[in-house]
C-alpha cells in the first residue's frame, strides 16, 4: 500500500518557485532519495513532507490521510515522522540517553520501557557505552549515530534525512551510508533521503528520484536511473558521461565521426531527426589499430588530445576526426597510448542512451 | 482529495500564534502610542483638546526658550569636542605605546564609566563650587588671593563634568578602531621615511577617523539628552538648557502640549544624527578596520611615555580620582566642609542612608523593583521578537516593522520618552501616573533596544534545526521553546539582564518626569535632595547606587566568563 503520496505539489516563495508540480508516492518500508544540485528543491520538498512549510498547491497524504495541502497544514508535531538533521541537531543540555529518550518521553512510555527502549536502540547504533556523555564531548560520527538513534527510537511513520552525511569526512561518510541502509532493513522504516551526492544515493536507495528545477525528471531504481538516464540532466548528474549529437537520416544516425544503425540505438517510439545521445567513458574503449567488425560494435578514427593517469584507470580525452569536442574514455590501466597518437575509438552500441 | 472536516481544520492550525500576537500588542502600547501621543498632544489644545499650533507658538515664543535651545548645541558641541581631547589620545596611548600602568588607566576609566553623570556632577560641586568648593579652598589657602577662581554653576564648567563622564564612549570606540590598525600598514609608512608621530598623525589616526566621528555624534546626542547635570548645574547658574526647559514646562500646572512641541527638535535632531553615525561607522571605505590583520607592535615612547601617562592621569583625575574622593570624603564625615580628619569620620551618613532613613529605604526598594520588572519585561518581549523575526513566523516585512519599533527607543531620547509616556497614561482609558508601573514601562521601553541586540545574538547563536528536531519528534514549538531554546539561552540572557538593570538602576531622564511621591527611586531621590544641600547624603546615597552597580557587573562578568568558557569547549 501507499504509505506517502504527494500530488501535484508545489511551492512558491514570492516569484520564485521552489516545487513545481511534483508527484512522488512511496511504498510501505521504501527508500526513497530525493537526489539533485543545491538549489532543486529537494530540502524544500521535505520539509513539507515534515510540515514545516505549507504547499501552495498540491497535497501530501499520509497513510491515504490529507496532513498538507495549501489551505491547512497538520503541525509537524502531529505527523507522527522524524527527521535527521544537516547538523544533526542533538540538543548540547542533554546527555546522549536524554536525547534519545525525549521523543518517547514526549508519547508518555512509561519510564522502565523508556530505559529499555534506548538502551537497546544505542545498542543498534554502536553508542551503548556512551549513554551519559553530553554532545560536546561526542566526534561527529557518534553525534550523527545518536541523531539516528534518536530518530528511530519513537518507531516513525517516516523518516526523513536532510543531508545527513554531508558534515562528516570522507571515510566516515562511506560507512555511514551503510550503516543507514542496515537501519533501514532492521526497522523497515519508510524513509525520505535528501542528498546531492550521487553515491550516498545509490549505496542506500531502493529508488532514486532526480530533481531539478523544482521537478523530478527521472525516478526508478539505482541501476535504471544510472543506465538509462532518459534526459541530459539526468546523465549528467549522475555520473560522468559523454554527450553526442547526432542527425537521424536514412535508417542511420549520423553522428560527427561515425554513424550507426537506428536499430542498434536502444529507445521507445520513433527517432526525432534530432538525436542527443550518451556515452558513458566506460562504454567506449582505445584501440592501436581497427580490431575485426563485431555486432553492437562500431569504430572510428581519433587522436588523444590529453590522458590522465590515476591509478585506478586512465582517463583520456580524445577527438574523433571532424569533431571539435573531445570525448572522455576511461580505460584499463595497462592500455597505455600516448599524446597525438591517431586511436581507433571503439563504441558500444547498446550502451549508448538516448536522450529526451 | 479529501476536503477537510472543521475538526481537522482546528487540528491543523498552530496555537502558538496568539504569543506573538501579544507580543505585537505589547509594542504598540510601549512604543507606538506614547511615540503618537506625543504627537498628537503637541497640536492640542491643553483642555478642550482641538486642534492647534499654539503650542509650538508658545514653545518658541520666547528668546529665552530659544536662547535653552542654543544654549544645548553649545553644551552639545564643545563637551564633544571636549571628550574626543579626552579619549582619543588614551585610546592611542592605550592601544598602541608602550606607556606604563595601563591597568591602573583601564581601572580608572571603568570607574568612570560607573559613576552615574549625576552623581559626578554632585563631586564636581563639591569640588568647584564657589567659595566653598575644595580647588577654590586649596587655591585661597595657597595664594593667599579673596576669592577662589572656579564656578562650576556656569556653561564652562557645565561642559567640563559633561565631557568628564561621556568621553569613555570615545575611548572606547576609538580603541576598538584602533586594536584593529595592523603594525605592518604604519610600518609600511615608516619604511617609506615617515618617524613615528609622522605616521600616527597621517595613517594611524585617519584610520581610526570614522570611529571617532562616529562617537563624536554619540557623545553630542547623550550630552543635548542629559538631564541630571544640567539640572544640578545650570539651574543654580540661572541659565536653561532644553532639557531643563522641558522639565520646567512640566512645573505645575503641566503643560504637556507645549513640551511635546518643545521636545520635537531634540528627537528630531536625535534621528537625523542616529542615521548620520551609522552611515559614517557603516561605511564599507574603511576595509582595514575589518581584518584581524597581522602583527601588533606597541610603538615605543621612550621617555615620552612619562608624558602621555601624565596626560592619562590627569583626565582620569579630573574624571574619577577628585570627584570620588570628595564623594568617599562627605558620605564618610560628619560635615564635609570639615576635611578630611580623623574626628570627622563617620559611618552614621550610610548607616542612616541604608538601614534608618525611610525615604531611602523606599527608593532602594523601588529602584530594585522597578530595576528589575522593567529588565524582566524588557527582556521578555525582546526575545518574543527576535524569535519571531529569527524564526520567521512572521512575513519579512511585519517582521521589519517589529524589529524597528522594537529598536526605536534608541533614538528616542529619555526625557522625550518620558513626556510621550506622560501624554499616553495619565489620562483614562488607561492611567498608570501616580503608579510605579509607568516607570517600570517607561525603564523597560528605554532599554529595550539593548536588550533586543543581545536577544537577537542569542537567538541567532541557535541552530533552528535543534527546535526542528524536537518538533518532528512530536514536541509543540512550546515544548521546543521550554526544553531546548530556554536552557541554552540562559546564561546570555542573564547577561543581558545585568546590561538593562544596571542603566536602570541610575536612570533618572524619564523618571523624573514619572514618578510620584509613593515611587521614587534612588537617582529622582538624590535629585531631589540636592537643592537641600545635604551633601553628606547626597554622596551616601550615590555611593550606595554605586556599590549596587559594581556588584551588578561583577555578577555579570562571571556570567558572561562562563558562558565564553562553555563555547570554548562545546566548539
Amino acid at each position: 500500500m501507499s504509505k506517502l503520496v504527494l500530488r501535484n505539489i508545489s511551492r512558491t516563495f514570492g516569484s520564485f518557485t521552489a516545487v513545481d508540480d511534483l508527484n512522488l508516492t512511496l511504498n510501505e518500508g521504501e527508500l526513497v532519495s530525493l537526489l539533485g544540485p543545491s538549489g532543486c528543491g529537494k530540502t524544500t520538498t521535505l520539509r513539507m513532507i515534515a510540515g514545516f512549510i505549507p504547499p501552495t498547491g498540491g497535497t501530501i497524504e499520509v497513510d491515504g490521510k490529507l496532513v498538507s495541502s495549501a489551505g491547512s497544514c497538520l503541525p509537524p508535531e502531529k505527523r507522527q515522522m522524524s527527521m535527521i538533521f544537516q547538523s544533526y541537531a542533538i540538543w548540547p543540555n542533554m546527555t546522549v540517553a536524554e536525547n534519545v529518550a525525549f521523543g518517547l518521553k514526549l508519547r508518555k512510555i512509561d519510564p522502565g520501557e523508556i530505559r529499555r527502549r534506548v538502551d537497546q536502540i544505542l545498542e543498534v547504533v554502536q553508542m551503548g557505552a556512551l549513554g551519559d556523555r553530553y554532545p560536546a564531548e561526542l566526534s561527529g560520527g557518534q553525534q550523527q549515530r545518536v541523531s539516528l538513534a534518536r530518530a528511530i527510537v519513537v518507531k516513525p511513520s517516516v523518516l526523513l534525512l536532510d543531508e545527513p552525511l554531508s558534515n562528516l569526512d570522507a571515510n566516515l561518510r562511506e560507512e555511514m551510508r551503510f550503516e543507514i541502509r542496515r537501519l533501514h532493513d532492521e526497522f523497515k522504516i519508510t524513509m525520505v533521503y535528501v542528498t546531492h551526492d550521487q553515491a550516498e544515493a545509490m549505496v542506500t536507495s531502493d529508488r532514486i528520484a532526480v530533481m531539478n528545477k523544482g521537478r523530478i525528471e527521472r525516478i526508478d531504481v539505482p541501476f535504471e536511473v544510472y543506465r538509462r538516464p532518459e534526459t541530459r540532466f539526468v546523465a549528467g548528474f549522475i555520473g560522468r558521461t559523454n554527450f553526442l549529437d547526432g542527425r537521424h537520416e536514412n535508417g542511420r544516425v549520423q553522428f560527427e565521426g561515425f554513424s550507426v544503425p537506428v536499430d542498434a540505438l536502444d529507445h521507445d517510439g520513433p527517432l526525432p531527426a534530432q538525436v542527443h545521445v550518451s556515452a558513458r567513458p566506460q562504454s567506449l574503449h582505445l584501440h592501436h589499430s581497427r580490431p575485426a567488425d563485431a555486432p553492437d560494435r562500431c569504430y572510428a578514427a581519433a587522436v588523444v588530445q590529453r590522458r590522465a593517469y590515476l591509478g585506478e584507470y586512465w582517463d583520456y580525452h580524445v577527438v574523433l576526426q571532424g569533431a571539435t569536442e573531445p570525448l572522455r574514455v576511461t580505460a584499463r590501466p595497462q592500455e597505455v597510448f600516448q599524446v597525438g597518437e591517431q586511436v581507433q575509438l571503439e563504441i558500444d552500441t547498446r550502451q549508448l542512451t538516448v536522450l529526451r | 482529495m479529501t476536503k477537510l472536516a472543521l475538526g481537522d481544520r482546528l487540528r491543523h492550525l498552530d496555537k502558538s500564534s496568539w504569543v506573538w500576537l501579544l507580543a505585537i500588542a505589547i509594542l504598540l502600547f510601549l512604543v507606538v502610542n506614547p511615540f503618537y501621543r506625543l504627537l498628537l498632544v503637541s497640536f492640542e489644545h491643553g483642555e478642550t483638546g482641538a486642534f492647534t499650533f499654539a503650542n509650538y507658538l508658545t514653545a518658541y515664543g520666547r528668546s529665552r526658550y530659544i536662547d535653552a535651545l542654543l544654549n544645548s548645541l553649545t553644551l552639545g558641541v564643545l563637551s564633544a569636542l571636549l571628550c574626543v581631547v579626552f579619549g582619543v589620545p588614551m585610546a592611542w596611548a592605550l592601544s598602541r605605546t608602550d606607556m606604563p600602568a595601563k591597568g591602573l588607566i583601564w581601572v580608572s576609566i571603568l570607574g568612570t564609566f560607573i559613576i552615574p553623570p549625576y552623581l559626578g556632577a554632585v563631586g564636581w560641586i563639591l569640588l568647584a563650587g564657589p567659595n566653598a568648593g575644595w580647588l577654590n579652598r586649596v587655591i585661597v589657602e595657597l595664594f593667599g588671593v579673596e576669592a577662589g577662581p572656579f564656578n562650576i554653576y556656569s556653561m564652562t564648567g557645565l561642559v567640563i563634568v559633561v565631557a568628564c563622564y561621556s568621553f569613555p564612549y570615545v575611548f572606547v570606540f576609538t580603541k576598538s578602531a584602533l586594536d584593529l590598525v595592523s603594525s605592518e600598514m604604519e610600518d609600511a609608512a615608516s619604511v617609506l621615511g615617515a618617524s613615528n608621530l609622522r605616521t600616527t598623525l597621517s595613517i594611524t589616526l585617519p584610520l581610526a577617523l570614522p570611529a571617532i566621528l562616529g562617537a563624536f555624534i554619540l557623545v553630542f546626542l547623550e550630552a543635548i539628552a542629559l538631564f541630571g547635570s544640567p539640572a544640578l548645574l545650570a539651574l543654580p547658574g540661572r541659565f536653561h538648557v532644553v532639557t531643563t526647559q522641558l522639565w520646567q514646562f512640566f512645573e505645575h500646572p503641566p503643560r504637556v502640549g507645549v513640551a511635546s512641541a518643545y521636545a520635537m527638535p531634540l528627537l528630531l535632531i536625535t534621528v537625523m544624527l542616529y542615521w548620520l553615525q551609522r552611515r559614517i561607522t557603516h561605511r564599507k571605505g574603511y576595509v582595514a578596520l575589518t581584518g584581524k590583520g597581522g602583527e601588533r607592535r606597541p610603538i615605543p615612547l621612550g621617555k615620552w611615555k612619562w608624558v602621555v601617562l601624565g596626560y592619562c592621569l590627569a583626565v582620569c583625575t579630573l574624571s574619577f580620582f577628585m570627584p570620588m574622593t570628595v564623594i568617599l570624603q562627605a558620605a564618610l564625615s560628619k560635615a564635609w566642609g570639615r576635611g578630611f580628619s580623623l574626628d570627622n569620620f563617620t559611618l552614621q551618613n550610610l548607616y542612616f542612608t541604608i538601614f534608618e532613613n525611610n525615604l531611602t529605604q523606599t527608593a532602594t526598594l523601588n529602584t530594585f523593583l522597578y530595576a528589575g520588572s522593567a529588565s524582566v519585561i524588557a527582556i521578555a518581549l525582546a526575545l518574543c521578537i527576535s524569535y519571531v523575526v529569527n524564526r520567521n513566523l512572521v512575513g519579512p516585512r511585519i517582521g521589519s516593522v517589529l524589529s524597528f519599533l522594537t529598536m526605536a527607543p534608541f533614538v528616542i531620547p529619555g526625557i522625550v520618552l518620558a513626556i510621550g509616556f506622560y501624554a499616553a497614561y495619565t489620562r483614562p482609558p488607561l492611567v498608570l501616573y501616580g503608579t510605579g508601573w509607568i516607570l517600570i514601562f517607561a525603564f523597560a521601553t528605554r532599554f529595550l533596544p539593548i536588550a533586543f541586540t543581545n536577544s537577537n545574538a542569542a537567538i541567532r547563536s541557535i541552530n533552528p534545526e535543534l527546535e526542528d528536531a524536537v518538533r518532528t519528534l512530536g514536541g509543540t514549538r512550546f515544548t521546543a521553546i521550554r526544553s531546548v531554546v530556554a536552557p541554552l539561552l540562559k546564561r546570555s540572557l542573564a547577561g543581558a539582564f545585568i546590561l538593562v538593570f544596571i542603566p536602570a538602576t541610575r536612570e533618572l531622564s524619564a523618571a523624573i518626569f514619572l514618578y510620584s511621591i509613593n515611587t521614587q527611586v534612588l537617582s529622582v531621590l538624590l535629585f531631589d535632595k540636592s537643592d537641600e544641600g545635604n551633601f553628606e547624603m547626597l554622596a551616601s546615597i550615590g555611593l550606595v547606587l554605586v556599590l549596587i552597580t559594581v556588584a551588578l557587573i561583577l555578577i555579570g562578568f562571571r556570567l558572561m566568563g562562563r558562558d565564553f568558557m562553555l563555547r570554548r569547549s562545546s566548539s
